[in-house]
């Protein structure tokens, strides 16, 4: 069985669904933040598919695509050592709190 | 930046977990010092000014003129440049691949979502989806169908896979009964599924 985002050919017969949503203001920005960063040198297209390739397969089928890409932006942040997932659920927790 | 800075530019809810951890990042990474609000904005006002407009204006001047056609499939860097797109060094090699009667080309990226954003925008979410990625490579006749398309049943249909490194854009067939369009007026046939070639250009 191949790995869950190596897609090409599975048996799968879903039909396309062919709707489009306008991207929120939170998926814009956080693709934004990946190219910023990518153009600073602090992370590489490679990195972040790794990172998302390695999510665990029920969490890659879950996420949206954003989604993922926040998840592996976590992760590629916090193994360099630039945050760590406490900074990130105390702010998390605090925008919250700010009704977000 | 503090983080209610950013707060102010999210209009959304209610947010995900996951979402809003991607606004925690951010808001992080500013206090850091690691990036700004307004480098932040001109990415995302970069991004929202590609649209696929841009990618059919390329097809339109390939569709009118042979020898800058030639040059685009051969060099796509160097022809985009002649009309003033100038794609940055670090933006992945883009091939273009001409739709004929004989051949037809579909791209997918069935590992995730690479696509040639420097000309169409942002990818639309059926293109990142787990049944256009599973399915495009199996049965891209059937999945042409869905979207309304059927190449000549004669062509052959080549499936072009997208990688980090490489992307693609189709130069769709153009269209009979298009002679003596101008240049401006053909592009508006040219849609953005007819450039991923999930659709021939529209008719006129």
């Amino acid at each position: 069985m191949p790995a869950a985002h190596d897609r090409g050919g599975w048996p799968d017969d879903t039909p396309i669904d062919r709707s489009e949503h306008e991207y929120s203001d939170w998926e814009r920005r956080v693709d934004a933040v990946h190219q910023v960063l990518g153009q600073q040198g602090i992370r590489t297209t490679d990195e972040m598919r790794r990172a998302i390739e390695s999510l665990p397969p029920e969490r890659y089928e879950a996420l949206s695509y954003y989604e993922k890409w926040t998840a592996a932006l976590e992760l590629l942040l916090i193994e360099k050592g630039i945050l760590t997932g406490e900074e990130i659920d105390a702010k998390t927790a605090e925008l919250r709190a700010q009704g977000l | 930046m503090t983080a209610t800075h950013v707060v102010d530019h999210i209009h959304d809810e209610p947010m995900s977990e996951v979402a809003l951890r991607s606004v925690a990042i951010e808001a992080l990474l500013a206090e850091k010092g690691l990036l700004t609000d307004d480098e932040v904005r001109r990415q995302v006002n970069l991004m929202d000014g590609r649209t696929p407009a841009d990618g059919a204006r390329v097809v339109a001047r390939a569709w009118v003129d042979a020898g800058f056609k030639a040059r685009l499939l051969a060099d796509s860097r160097s022809a985009l440049a002649e009309m003033g797109i100038e794609i940055p060094a670090e933006t992945p090699h883009l091939t273009v691949v001409e739709n004929t009667d004989d051949v037809h080309n579909m791209v997918v990226c069935t590992l995730c979502s690479c696509y040639p954003r420097m000309l169409l925008g942002r990818p639309p979410d059926w293109y990142k989806s787990l049944a256009y990625r599973a399915r495009a490579v199996r049965d891209p006749r059937g999945v042409m169908a869905e979207f309304g398309a059927a190449p000549p049943a004669d062509a052959e249909v080549r499936v072009l896979d997208s990688t980090a490194d490489l992307r693609y854009l189709v130069l769709p067939r153009r269209p009979a009964g298009t002679e003596g369009m101008s240049e401006e007026e053909l592009a508006a046939l040219v849609s953005r599924d007819s450039m991923i070639g999930v659709t021939d250009a529209l008719a006129p």
